[in-house]
């Protein structure tokens, strides 16, 4: 079989990222995946093109909105005629998105696509708790008058407490910071070195916005026109100066190492990146940023097992060198999701460490350290927040853009995700 | 845009009434464009001063080309009616003056025009340009046509309106997009002005097989300060006139940019104009359309201040905008290739203002700014025209926009009022005119600065 042709990243859209319960407090998802989708539509004249699909999702979702991307794209200046699907991989749902777009393009089923996500946490769905929903189900199912005043009957004051979502894995019931927190222990990631890495996210989100990096990347919405969690002046004093605010189980308090500063805050917003073949972009006369070259998911038993939650992108990366013949040092470019602070040093610790290297990966050999001036160079989640399925899709083309201004060269990307997944993916230009 | 309620009470029946009684100004309704609309909506009066006038016979073609019935004995019924019934337009070839004395003949044509002319009517004088006359007799003749025609301007009713054009000697044949501006109703807000064509040497164009109703198909424009008011509407009638536009604006504008370029099927560049760059910015973009035909300078920024109380940061941000920015991008695009830059026979517009020909209180920055522009646009015409290229201005008056919405009602009214059509304009008034300079047919019209203003008597 012939090898398969690479999708091209053309470009994208995505709107500035706000923190929870702020600016886009009453927007829906729906409202700011049409934005983000119009925006790429002006950027690129699609108004009224049938795209070969658009690919996004939501980890926070309304039951209705099970068509979030179709209701999405009929709500934008897109043709009416452009398919759609949602996904949702949690933290790795806009990367997913963008390789499930990027390998129909490969293997020429599609020319043209679009990936995405959005989240919000502050239009978060509320459910009715179980014990009511099953006495609403029953006088629903109730076939006389009477048979539904019985099963309402059933009703009881503590019923009506609704379920709201929370950041928590189902199985361990301990929120997600709180297993990073038994990861930094673990790796014994040191608060100073998690500040440090948070101020430089935020140092190098201002300086890419001053460059003007992000004009061709996102359009403002709502009158918000950055992200809003950056803090230009945020420095390791600064930082140092938070109280922890999660904690190992059973672990120290005292010890304890991560703050509302170097942990990503809870935040709104929408991505979308637009993929294509090359010759779909150069009848356009557009230009191709980066092309995806290989991406590769990987699970962790957090649950049974002793790995971290958030440790899935270390092994899925050591695969998908495999597959390619390269080396963990043979990138100009990483982009690892901030989740915390702690989770982007703990992954490098263990790429450094022999022994999980060998242990765990089955390795003669640790992958090694990278340069840690070729990281997040332009910021990343911790500096512009991170609405948990747009993530992916501002880095795409975060990563793609970089490259291509630098004239060519290959960038990694690895995003963690909740139920103990990791997406990583490889770009070159 | 603040609603205009004493057009709407002079408009209604009592309220014409009571105006007519007590001497209140009427406020016409202005015939404007839309697709498919016949350039007149009656007949047409042409007329010739004198024996050697040499743009009759381009006249009396373009009428016909266009289906208009002329007549060229003013004494003739019209239709099924009388020698006095009323024409949608006149037409005075008033070119060959050898002497004042030769004003009666203009004097005789349009006395009885100015009764015959009906609502939205066009009253057109054509000369020829005073100073290329070394006799001051003829140049005193031809320069005289200018304070008639300005004065015919403002005893002109119902919406009418009086302008001259200018014609070079050798560009009787290139009137053609002129004569269709100006008697249209595209020119609805134009009143009282004067333009010339043909006036900067080395030009080159045709108007053969335009497409009047779509003017610009198949051209790509830039439109800079496109998210929104006048910018807006000039990326719509653009796009309405068959181009492909690039709307351009602040990156903090970007979502009301995305709507104008989603609106016109076009596309959006969120660009800071004053940026380092910027020119070469719009290049880059616009190669994905193969180069760049149109280039209107529409962004502006006010930052009034009494200039006893100025400061220079906003004294520069003012000029930065409005004027340094025009100059940085117009050099790029003159030196760009023909192929995928800006593309030979291209159009750049330019917006002046009202403010920077007659000057405005607490506007020292903005009229500097938009005097500066019509430098800017006489000094780079004869540049251009060596890429078969044109640059001219529309100069706004009152036009009822988001800025105006937000004077004074007193200054508001005045604005509005103090004029020949008694009325703020709108921004497609704006927007037709730098569509018609943005044509390719309007190859010999360089270097003008034309007000879209009604006649405004401020700084007349």
């Amino acid at each position: 079989m012939a090898s398969p042709r690479r999708a091209a990243v053309v470009g994208a859209n995505r709107i500035p990222f706000a923190r929870s319960n702020g600016a886009y407090a009453r927007a829906s998802n729906q409202d700011m995946l049409t934005a983000a989708l119009d925006g790429l539509v002006a950027r690129f004249g699609l108004t009224e093109e049938r795209m070969g699909e658009v690919v996004a999702g939501a980890v926070l979702k309304h039951s209705r909105d099970f068509n979030l991307t179709r209701e999405a794209v009929l709500g934008s200046r897109l043709s009416a005629a452009t398919p759609t699907y949602d996904v949702q991989q949690a933290c790795g749902t806009g990367l997913e998105a963008a390789i499930l777009v990027a390998n129909k393009i490969a293997l020429g089923q599609v020319e043209v696509g679009i990936a995405g996500g959005v989240d919000t946490t502050s239009d978060a769905p509320i459910a009715v708790n179980d014990d009511l929903r099953e006495v609403l189900l029953e006088a629903n199912r109730a076939k006389s008058t009477a048979g539904v005043v019985k099963a309402l009957a059933g009703l009881r004051p503590g019923q009506i407490v609704p379920e709201i979502p929370a950041n928590r894995e189902p199985r361990t019931g301990m929120a997600m910071g709180e297993h990073a927190a038994i990861t930094a222990a673990h790796w014994g990631i040191e608060r100073t070195a998690q500040d440090e890495l948070t101020a430089l996210s935020h140092q190098n989100l201002a300086k890419a916005y001053d460059a003007g990096f992000f004009d061709d990347l996102m359009t403002p919405f709502l009158g918000v026109t950055k992200d809003n969690n950056l803090r230009a002046d945020s420095t390791v004093e600064k930082l140092g100066k938070l109280k922890p605010v999660f904690f190992p189980a059973g672990g120290d308090k005292a010890e304890a190492t991560m703050t509302a500063g170097n942990s990503t805050p809870l935040t709104d917003g929408a991505a979308t990146v637009l993929l294509a073949s090359d010759e779909w972009a150069a009848e356009r006369g557009l230009p191709v940023l980066a092309h995806l070259v290989d991406a590769e998911t990987a699970a962790v038993d957090y649950v049974h097992g002793d790995e971290g939650l958030l440790m899935a992108p270390a092994y899925a990366v050591p695969r998908l060198l495999e597959r390619n013949g390269l080396t963990l040092q043979d990138f100009d470019l990483y982009e690892i999701h901030e989740a915390f602070a702690s989770t982007v040093l703990a992954t490098l610790a263990a790429w450094e460490s022999p022994q999980f290297c060998k242990e765990r990966l089955g390795l003669d050999a640790p992958l090694g350290s990278i340069d840690r001036g070729k990281l997040n160079v332009h910021g990343s989640s911790l500096a512009a927040g991170h609405p948990f399925a747009a993530t992916g899709a501002r880095i795409v083309p975060t990563l793609a853009k970089t490259l291509h201004q630098n004239g060519g060269g290959r960038g990694l990307i690895s995003i963690c995700a909740a139920g103990g997944q990791g997406v990583v993916a490889i770009l070159e230009a | 845009m603040s609603h205009d309620w004493y057009s709407d009470f002079v408009n209604s029946g009592v309220g014409r009434a009571i105006a007519g009684n007590v001497g209140l100004p009427p406020v016409p309704k202005l015939r404007r464009w839309e697709p498919g609309q016949p350039l007149l909506s009656g007949a047409a009066l042409l007329g010739t001063a004198t024996a050697n006038g040499r743009v009759a016979k381009v006249v009396r073609a373009v009428l016909a080309d266009a289906a208009v019935e002329v007549h060229e004995d003013p004494a003739a019924p019209i239709g099924g009616g009388s020698s006095t019934s009323k024409v949608a337009a006149a037409v005075l070839d008033a070119t060959g003056l050898s002497s004042p004395r030769d004003l009666a003949a203009v004097q005789q044509f349009l006395t009885p025009v100015m009764r015959r002319v009906g609502p939205s009517g066009r009253i057109l004088v054509i000369g020829d340009v005073p100073a290329a006359a070394e006799r001051p007799a003829v140049r005193a003749a031809r320069r005289s046509l200018e304070g008639l025609v300005r004065s015919a301007a403002k005893e002109a009713r119902y919406g009418a309106t009086v302008n001259l054009v200018h014609v070079a000697d050798g560009a009787e044949n290139d009137l053609e997009s002129t004569l269709r501006f100006f008697l249209s109703s595209r020119s609805a807000f134009v009143d009282g002005q004067r333009l010339d064509v043909g006036t900067v040497p080395g030009y080159a164009g045709s108007s053969a097989g335009t497409d009047w109703d779509h003017p610009v198909t198949g051209k790509v424009a830039v439109v800079t300060g496109a998210a929104r008011g006048i910018g807006r509407t000039v990326a719509q009638t653009l796009a309405r006139d068959g181009a492909t536009v690039v709307a351009v604006d602040v990156p903090s504008a970007g979502d009301a940019l995305a709507h104008t370029a989603n609106d016109v099927g076009g596309t959006a560049l969120q660009l800071d104009i004053t940026n380092d760059g910027a020119g070469e910015a719009i290049l880059e973009h616009c190669r994905r359309h193969g180069g760049v035909d149109i280039v209107v300078h529409n962004a502006g920024i006010t930052r009034d201040k009494l200039l006893a109380n100025q400061d220079t940061d906003r004294w520069n941000s003012v000029i930065d905008v409005n004027l340094n920015s025009q100059l940085a991008i117009n050099d790029v695009l003159l030196a760009s290739s023909d192929d995928d830059g800006f593309h030979r026979g291209g159009r750049i517009v330019t917006v002046s203002s009202m403010a920077g020909i007659a000057g405005n209180r607490g506007q020292t920055s903005y009229g500097a700014s938009k005097a500066g522009v019509i430098g800017l646009v006489e000094a780079t015409a004869p540049l251009l025209a060596a890429k078969d290229a044109t640059i001219n201005a529309v100069a706004p008056g009152f036009i009822e926009t988001a800025m105006t919405a937000a004077m004074p009602v007193g200054t508001r009214e005045a604005g509005r009022r103090l004029s020949s059509l008694t009325q703020g304009g709108l921004p497609v008034d704006v927007a037709e005119t730098i569509a018609w300079f943005a044509q390719g047919a309007s190859y010999a019209i360089n270097g003008q600065v034309l007000r879209v203003d009604g006649q405004n008597y401020l700084g007349a």
